[in-house]
């Protein structure tokens, strides 16, 4: 269910850790949780985020969530085709990136827990 | 995420199905509930285009029987009561003497001196009480809360009809919108009625609990062909929102009034007294400060419940219910505006959780199904 190439934080956020950058998404209980996902509210590219700091919200037709950023860094890319189609993070939440960053230490990942550690967390 | 609600008390006769379903159950007003079966988009959509069964069994009945019944529920209940004929439902309110809300309810006359209440779950005991101190001295009349006698099932949508004609002998299209018939459905006695919370046409059927089960199981096989389908809390919130249909407790409370909620024509404003009624005829002369519009949003953000409404950079009102609406895909809102600033066009902004987004009064309802 929660794929083993990434870390996750207690917030339901997954981060994919590709060298000095990372992409970020939410988890599938994330997802499950909202229900139908409507809207993504991402961050400008440049935008710096301290971990844990807020980076975005998502709201479903029931709900709104604040999104955190797993680890410190600087947005470098932001997912645009999740304004029109929100829904796919729903269909693939582990294959639906939301912003890429690049790591302010790429060393280390403090906090965060891996696949059999998060799947414990929403077991 | 908010504070966890208190657990819930009830399970309406419907519950074991509602989980060897599948569905999400939640705690509302102290019942444990089907937010949703699958999606709550998903829902919406079959609402609005084929048809949904709802379980509505946490709603409260209340009757009120007696040779002065009339006189009782012209008390208590806004409305015009004596407009009424047998057979008959209509919109109203459990107004305060302030002429604010305790509870909006559907008032059916089942007989000449016998009325059934239909209230909000979160307040069955409570309007069980308010309406008992309401009508004391009015004459012979009893209250009494019946809410465990009753399951209650709506099946909402254009193919409402077609689900649940082939079960009944009573001919259902002879039943007006906000009419009621009684007869069996599925081998089980009901009361049929033509009324909704979902801005569609569609069936709210009163059963004995035990029969519950042996109902929704009828419905689902008929329904089937018809592309019904279950639907929860979640859809019934945003099929009203987009119909423009108050919710208790939210758009309307006891701190704003019939006529700021405008729902003036649910105001018998002939009945010699109500309760309330000196306030609401004193605030339609002065003049409503405030008033329930409708918000479209004209920015990317959803306004939710407990937004700040702006303008001219200051506070001028807030948000009661919203969301982005299934059917209509646009984030849409109800909200309380100076009334001065009521009017379709008039440019607000909301505050998103500290982002200001653009908004515009839009006649309601949101949605208005094609007849």
């Amino acid at each position: 269910m929660y794929p083993s190439d990434r870390l996750y934080t207690k917030d339901h956020e997954w981060i994919l850790i590709a060298g000095a950058t990372a992409r970020i998404g939410i988890t599938h209980y994330a997802q499950d949780q909202l229900g139908d996902v409507v809207y993504v509210e991402l961050p400008q590219v440049g935008q710096q985020f301290e971990q844990g700091a807020q980076f975005g919200s998502i709201e479903s037709v029931k709900a709104v969530s604040d999104l955190y950023c797993p680890l410190a860094g600087r947005v470098t890319e932001v997912n645009t085709t999740l304004a029109a189609a929100p829904e796919t993070v729903n269909a693939d939440p582990h294959g639906t990136w939301m912003m890429a960053i690049e790591l302010a230490d790429p060393a280390s990942a403090s906090g965060l827990l891996d696949s059999a550690a998060y799947a414990e967390l929403v077991k | 995420m908010n504070d966890a609600p208190p657990p819930a008390r009830f399970k309406t006769a419907l519950h074991g199905r509602h989980v060897a379903a599948g569905a999400k159950m939640v705690p509302f007003a102290g019942w444990e509930m089907p937010l949703q079966y699958g999606g709550i988009t998903e829902e919406h959509l079959a609402v609005r285009r084929a048809a949904g069964l709802f379980d509505v069994s946490h709603m409260g009945q209340i009757e009120v029987a007696g040779a002065d019944a009339l006189a009782a529920v012209q008390r208590v209940s806004t409305n015009d009561a004596g407009r009424l004929e047998v057979g008959q439902a209509q919109y109203s309110a459990l107004a305060t003497p302030e002429g604010t809300f305790f509870d909006d309810l559907l008032v059916y006359r089942l007989a000449d001196d016998h009325f059934l209440l239909v209230v909000n779950a979160a307040n069955v005991e409570s309007g069980f009480r308010w309406i008992r101190e309401g009508i004391a001295g009015v004459g012979d009349a009893a209250a009494v809360n019946t809410s465990s006698r009753y399951a209650l099932l709506a099946v909402q949508g254009p193919r409402a009809i077609d689900v649940v004609q082939p079960l009944t002998d009573v001919d259902l299209a002879a039943v007006g919108y906000y009419r009621f018939a009684t007869g069996e459905v599925a081998g089980v006695r009901a009361t049929i009625s033509r009324t909704g919370y979902t801005g569609e046409d569609g069936f709210e059927l009163f059963v004995p609990p035990q029969a519950a089960d042996k109902l929704w199981s009828a419905l689902m096989s008929a329904g089937r062909h018809h592309g019904m389908r279950p639907a929860g809390l979640g859809a019934r919130d945003t099929l009203r929102l987009e119909a423009a249909m108050r919710l208790s407790g939210q758009d309307i409370d006891g701190t704003t009034t019939v006529l700021e909620a405008g729902l003036g024509w649910i105001v018998g404003w002939d009945k010699p007294d109500f309760i309330g009624r000196e306030a609401l005829v004193k605030q339609r002369e002065a003049g409503v400060e405030r008033k329930l519009v409708g918000l479209e949003m004209a920015g990317p953000g959803i306004a939710r419940q407990g937004y700040g409404v702006y303008a001219g950079g200051g506070p001028v009102g807030r948000v009661t219910s919203g969301t982005r609406t299934p059917f209509l895909e646009k984030a849409v809102a109800l909200a309380y505006v100076p009334a001065a600033g009521a009017a379709p066009g008039t440019e607000y902004e909301v505050d998103v959780r500290g982002r200001r987004v653009p908004a515009r009064v839009v006649p309601l309802p949101f949605y208005k199904r094609p007849r």
